[in-house]
């Protein structure tokens, strides 16, 4: 990327204090996107994804410990004063929630919730800010947005839900928009729209995305950029067609073979990835996945595989026996 | 909505016979015959017996409940054999002194602890949120005859800025009214505010912890927004029930603080006809207090019942009720 980027994160590790000692949720990850740029983060459950994410907004838990820099449109938001990140805040750094059943305040009408945004960041009266709303309820997709504004949250689907916290979200013409998951608890018949949506405003709107899900299958054509991450770490990133063509690293390879196919024999099993990942408060020596991989040896065992370029310099993995196979599916 | 309030009013019909029930079986109970306490310990046997037919005292227990009771549902609770006052009578006269007492109570404990509920919540575990739950704690545990002394040792006899009893209505002196029911309010709301405080604190506690609070702090609004719009509606939920429930007991009067203060509340009423076996007085004040009690707490019901267009608590009627900790919190890993 020659481009300066709009966000950069530097070096983040976030520590959280249980029970049970230290749990080491985000590891030293590094990651660029550029103005207008897509990328997709993708990992199993419990792999940091979300813990990144509210890394990076600063909605981290009172308890957890960040490190490293977030640098976002030239500022670190791990430093910034709280009211100027406030200001950052809903207005060039958006988010959707994971689940629209509890993100939308179930006290406050849609409508509320959405001027309130508008009315915090940009100069606007009541009427252009209702106007505003309407405008955004209907670019979203949702019908008859003027009665819409004076519902409850309850009174909406979980997909009209979801398709309000996007219009919250784009309604400052965020350079940023952060997804996480935003489509695990919705129906199936609507994950495919609001993955469409979000990448059509997108566009529309020439604002960065990072889309973070634990299906590589959502990231394939919807985004410019992957990373991979796995306990915590990121283990391979590259250019979405290339790692798409050429996966190196054993977990993506295994990430994409675990996804149903359609067109696989019927009941056949499900290649699943035995075993579950590292438990974050005792780290292991070695590579984080060695555990459940088929290729591990002796070196995996011992030292932990660094993030680093091979062919070219835009996909980077952290493998000491990376597989060379072409992967057989395309974006 | 309907529905519900039909189905709780019906709830209420054998709550309040209950009621008049136990009030009259207490006052019938009580030792000493009314006839003696009328006519005095010099009475003559005969005109005792003559009063006592004249009374109906004659008939059996369950024969002058019944009709009682009719004249109740007629709206005649009897009239006081002393003062000749009738039961509505006295109690109209008494009820304003109770009622605004309570309010003012209720605005105070609610201004103070609201307030300190939110500063608790907001930094929970800090050491000002430890000290101000055993304040309130130990608030908790003083009586509120200490309280009314205290009180009134400092703002009557050594500051001299309030009076130490008495009461003036509020037609003829609003300010001397007020300045009256400042020490009595005050002592009612220093018992009042930590039960306000810990609920409310609680479940703020539980709500700053929410998905859609993450969402507020995420679409950069103010902190203050946060809190007062975002967060405490949803977080007010057993703090409206509990001011209901205590609303619903200051109108039966506050016995101990309106004795104190000199206070012609329903308390005293109450008081003073038990000294003067007045039970007649007695047992329909005490009769309408109760239906009192249990209509507030009929209105709070009615308040949290979940309505699809409820200006309150449209969360009730969604299926996402607040969930357990432990579920929230596995939830949000990944």
């Amino acid at each position: 990327m020659t481009e300066p980027a709009l966000l950069s994160v530097k070096n983040v590790s976030v520590d959280l204090p249980t029970p049970r000692g230290n749990l080491r949720a985000v590891d030293q990850i590094d990651l660029n996107i550029g103005a207008g740029r897509t990328l997709g983060i993708v990992g199993e459950s419990g792999c940091g994804k979300t813990m990144l994410s509210r890394a990076i907004l600063q909605l981290l838990p009172k308890k957890a410990k960040l490190s490293g820099r977030v640098m976002f449109d030239g500022q670190d938001l791990v430093r910034l004063d709280p009211e100027r990140l406030r200001k950052l805040r809903g207005r060039s750094l958006a988010v959707v929630f994971q689940d629209p059943m509890t993100s939308l305040n179930p006290v406050l009408t849609i409508g509320t919730q959405l001027i309130e945004t508008l009315q915090e960041h940009l100069e606007l009266d009541s009427v252009a800010a209702k106007w505003r709303s309407v405008e955004l309820l209907g670019a979203v997709g949702i019908p008859a947005p003027q009665q819409r504004l004076m519902q409850y949250p309850h009174q909406l689907s979980g997909g009209m839900r979801q398709r309000v916290a996007i219009a919250i979200a784009l309604s400052c013409e965020p350079k940023l928009l952060i997804a996480d998951e935003p489509t695990t608890a919705l129906d199936v018949t609507i994950q495919a729209q609001i993955l469409d949506l979000l990448a059509r405003e997108q566009r529309r709107r020439h604002m960065a995305m990072i889309l973070i899900t634990h299906d590589l299958g959502v990231v394939a054509g919807r985004t410019d950029d992957v990373a991979v991450m796995y306990a915590g770490r990121v283990v391979e990133r590259a250019p979405t067609p290339v790692l798409f063509k050429k996966m190196h690293m054993p977990y993506t390879e295994a990430l994409l073979a675990a996804i149903p196919k359609i067109d696989a024999a019927p009941h056949a099993p499900l290649p699943a990835i035995s075993g579950r990942p590292p438990d974050p408060t005792r780290p292991i020596q070695g590579c984080s996945f060695s555990p459940r991989c088929r290729y591990a040896a002796g070196r995996c065992y011992r030292e932990k595989p660094l993030l680093a370029a091979s062919e070219s310099p835009d996909h980077q993995y952290a493998c000491f026996h990376p597989i060379q196979v072409t992967a057989g599916v395309c974006a | 909505m309907l529905g519900f309030v039909a189905r709780r009013l019906l709830y209420l019909v054998p709550v309040l016979v209950a009621v008049s029930l136990l009030t009259f079986l207490i006052a019938s109970l009580l030792p000493g015959d009314l006839a003696y306490v009328i006519l005095g310990d010099q009475a003559t046997p005969e005109k005792v017996e003559a009063l006592r037919h004249d009374m109906g005292l004659d008939q059996p227990v369950w024969w002058r409940y019944l009709g009682w009771l009719g004249h109740v549902l007629q709206g005649d609770l009897g009239r006081s054999f002393r003062t000749g006052q009738t039961v509505l009578q006295a109690v109209a006269e008494r009820l304003p002194v109770s009622f605004e007492l309570m309010v003012l109570a209720e605005i105070i404990g609610l201004a103070i602890g609201v307030p300190f509920a939110i500063a608790c919540a907001v930094r929970s575990g800090s050491v000002f949120d430890r000290f101000m739950t055993g304040t309130a704690f130990g608030m908790l545990s003083v009586p509120t005859f200490l309280s009314a002394i205290l009180l009134i040792y400092l703002f009557a006899v050594e500051l001299r800025w309030l009076p130490a009893t008495g009461y003036v209505p509020f037609q003829e002196d609003p300010v001397g009214n007020l300045r009256f029911l400042v020490l009595p309010a005050l002592t009612l709301a220093l018992a009042e505010w930590p039960g306000i405080m810990r609920v409310l604190r609680s479940d703020m506690i539980a709500t700053l912890q929410e998905d859609y609070i993450a969402m507020a702090k995420a679409k950069g609004l103010k902190p203050s927004r946060i809190l007062f719009v975002h967060a405490l509606k949803p977080s007010s939920l057993t703090l409206v029930t509990i001011t209901g429930i205590n609303i619903g007991r200051l109108i039966g009067g506050a016995v101990i603080v309106e004795t104190i203060f000199a206070l012609p509340g329903i308390g005293r009423l109450l008081v003073g006809a038990i000294y003067t076996r007045d039970l007649i007085i007695l047992q329909g004040a005490v009769l309408l207090v109760a239906a009192g009690f249990v209509i507030m707490n009929f209105i709070v019901d009615a308040l949290r019942h979940p309505r699809p267009q409820d200006p309150l608590w449209p969360r009730l009627s969604s299926a996402s009720t607040r969930m357990s900790p432990s579920v929230r919190s596995s939830g949000r890993a990944g």
